[in-house]
């Protein structure tokens, strides 16, 4: 890559980034707001532990390969 | 196009809630965004074709695996897991790993060195044009109609899950590939590949994960599966003893000549689709290790692949069935078995994610078959034979038009299977003829020198003829099968195994011959192209931990190792 690139992992991270607050905070509205036909296993509350999972996984790459630092 | 409301049909398997709507539009937002970002690092030709040969071993080893993980392979996979059980697993470790190695090792110190841009490149450098003529023309030719084919399968199985139109979800998947391969080339469509293969994961390893729960582990799985199906659905090996003792109708010869050498190695290290991944490492040492890294993660997708068929065998309440069954009675077919795992595990968010993960492997494949074809075609054959003399600023336009051209190509082909079904088995046929003898005359070329430039185009030549020829005769006459797979049993993926290997004994035989009583080049014009007369980088100097061959060695004994735990 060349200086002042954006490395592919930056993007990387912001698409975890951006689908991880999604996905948890679709999580955290079923916790209070239950469905009337919930998926299999609903009560493991997939949503909120794997969008946590993909957000901090989003936040660690946007931090570490963000511009300013991946030159 | 339909207008966008008219995508939305009554029928469908899943339901989208606005969040995962959301979550698939942001996806092409992103991959569009990439290509626009990376729009002028795409100048010159070895920019646009080659990625200006910088990839780390990471970007271009994901790369070679996510080029394939396309269309077919996620959908088709898991729903062949639950037809045929673990013999499934085999297309991705025997039928891949070994292959894969040896391109890494092997193999790729030769078209590193030789500084070609394409594997016809490297059949032009040892055997002439001929040879390059015949293998570019044939594959930019079956690229596009594979691409076309599997731009139809994303199409019906959105159709399908999502109640998509079709006519929507080809256009739309089409022209964002041709927007973000035409602005960024090679470069742009390996960041996707990257980005897709990261995608594929997040949203397909939650199956496996609340599968085995559901299931309650691995032992209870097997137990429901023996009671739902066979015991036989979860061994790999203890089956294929004979060509009746195992769903898939096949014999370990076929599972580990015809696949696991043939067809496995043809695909592996001569399909340029996957191989130009590699050629844009920015190193030897990178290029070595691109395929190990590929090596490794083939070793695990069977989880998110395979398993969830497996597990489906176990959980569904109901038993899928064949397509014409299936719509005969209303029932769910095989080739829904990984969105009907999505359906049951995956609530609002999650979803959006896997259905995102099945458009991004359709897409990586796409912008795979695209962006080689462009490049075969620019560089074997539009200035190979039509315009030799032109400027790189001519051939890189070349190239963005040809990338355009390609996709819509690839969408003719789409609508033609879409009237004409059976073109499809046709089209898948016609690639095989071709992959198992180009395996023998590149692997004849790298390996022994004395093979000669007529050498090898004859036995290319004859290699496929006699593909081609195995392929009319048992059509012509099924009795046949009992001498082309060596069993009146054996059933369609038998035969394209046994096909495979014999074609590839033509190709060998003849090229062994003819080079026999012709003249061979002499050393110095081998140079950088023949195994004996290359000067192959050695790593003497290096740490243990960071030689390709070390970490080759510890990925065929965890392959070794996952075999014998499911034997």
């Amino acid at each position: 890559m060349r200086e002042g690139d954006i490395s592919i992992w930056f993007f990387i991270g912001i698409s975890l980034l951006v689908n991880g607050i999604l996905i948890l905070s679709a999580g955290l509205w079923e916790v209070f707001h239950p469905p009337a036909n919930p998926v299999v296993l609903f009560s493991l509350h997939a949503n909120v532990w794997w969008g946590a999972v993909l957000l901090l996984f989003g936040l660690i790459y946007c931090f570490q390969f963000a511009p300013r630092r991946e030159l | 196009m339909m207008p966008a409301m008219a995508m939305f049909v009554a029928s469908r398997l899943v339901h989208l809630s606005a969040v995962d709507v959301i979550i698939i539009a942001f996806y092409f937002v992103l991959v569009l965004g990439i290509g626009f970002y990376l729009r002028g690092r795409a100048q010159t030709g070895e920019d646009f074709f080659m990625a200006g040969r910088e990839m780390t071993a990471w970007v271009a080893g994901l790369s070679f695996l996510s080029a394939n993980l396309g269309a077919l392979e996620l959908m088709g996979w898991a729903a062949g897991a639950y037809q045929y059980g673990m013999l499934a697993v085999h297309w991705y470790w025997i039928g891949a790993i070994p292959a894969m190695l040896f391109l890494g090792i092997v193999m790729m110190p030769f078209y590193y060195i030789s500084k070609t841009h394409s594997v016809p490149g490297y059949l032009k450098l040892r055997f002439g044009e001929a040879s390059r003529t015949l293998s570019s023309v044939s594959f930019a030719f079956m690229t596009v109609l594979m691409s076309g084919i599997n731009m139809y399968s994303m199409a019906l199985v959105m159709k399908v899950v999502l109640g998509w139109d079709i006519h929507f979800s080809i256009w739309v998947s089409s022209l964002t590939v041709a927007v973000y391969v035409a602005l960024g080339g090679l470069r742009s469509a390996i960041f996707n590949e990257v980005l897709q293969f990261i995608l594929i994961w997040a949203g397909a390893l939650l199956i496996p994960i609340l599968g085995l729960i559901d299931a309650g582990g691995w032992s209870n799985l097997k137990l429901r599966i023996a009671q739902n199906a066979s015991a036989e659905y979860t061994h790999a090996w203890a089956t294929l003893g004979s060509f009746n003792g195992n769903p898939m109708g096949t014999h370990w010869t076929g599972i580990v000549f015809g696949l696991g050498f043939v067809l496995a190695f043809g695909y592996w290290t001569t399909d340029f689709l996957v191989v130009q991944r590699v050629l844009a490492a920015k190193d030897l040492r990178a290029a070595k290790m691109a395929p190990i890294i590929g090596a490794a993660f083939k070793l695990m997708v069977p989880l998110i692949v395979i398993l969830p068929g497996l597990l489906a065998l176990a959980v569904l309440p109901t038993r899928l069935m064949g397509e014409t069954a299936a719509v005969a009675s209303g029932g769910h077919s095989y080739n829904e078995v990984l969105p009907l795992m999505l359906a049951r595990y995956c609530g609002p968010g999650l979803l959006g994610l896997g259905v995102t993960a099945l458009i991004a492997g359709f897409m990586s494949g796409m912008a795979g078959n695209v962006s080689a074809f462009t490049t075969v075609w620019t560089y074997d054959i539009y200035r190979a034979l039509i315009n030799k003399n032109a400027s790189d600023h001519h051939y890189v336009n070349m190239g963005r038009w040809c990338t355009v051209l390609g996709v819509l190509i690839s969408v003719g082909t789409a609508y033609l299977v879409m009237s004409f079904a059976s073109i499809m088995d046709y089209v898948q046929a016609l690639f095989s003829f071709f992959i198992a003898p180009l395996f023998g005359t590149v692997i004849l070329g790298m390996l022994w020198k004395r093979a000669t430039s007529a050498g090898g185009f004859w036995g290319l030549l004859a290699g496929t003829l006699s593909s081609i020829a195995m392929w009319a005769w048992v059509k012509a006459d099924p009795a046949a099968l009992r001498y082309v797979a060596l069993s009146p049993n054996a059933r369609d993926m038998a035969e394209n195994m046994y096909r495979g290997l014999w074609s590839w004994i033509v190709c060998v035989l003849v090229t062994v011959a003819v080079s026999y009583v012709t003249k061979p080049k002499p050393d110095s014009e081998l140079n950088g192209l023949v195994y004996g007369v290359t000067a192959i980088p050695q790593e003497a100097e290096v740490a243990l931990y960071r030689r390709p061959a070390f970490w080759a060695v510890v990925v065929a004994v965890i392959f070794v190792a996952l075999n014998i735990l499911f034997w």
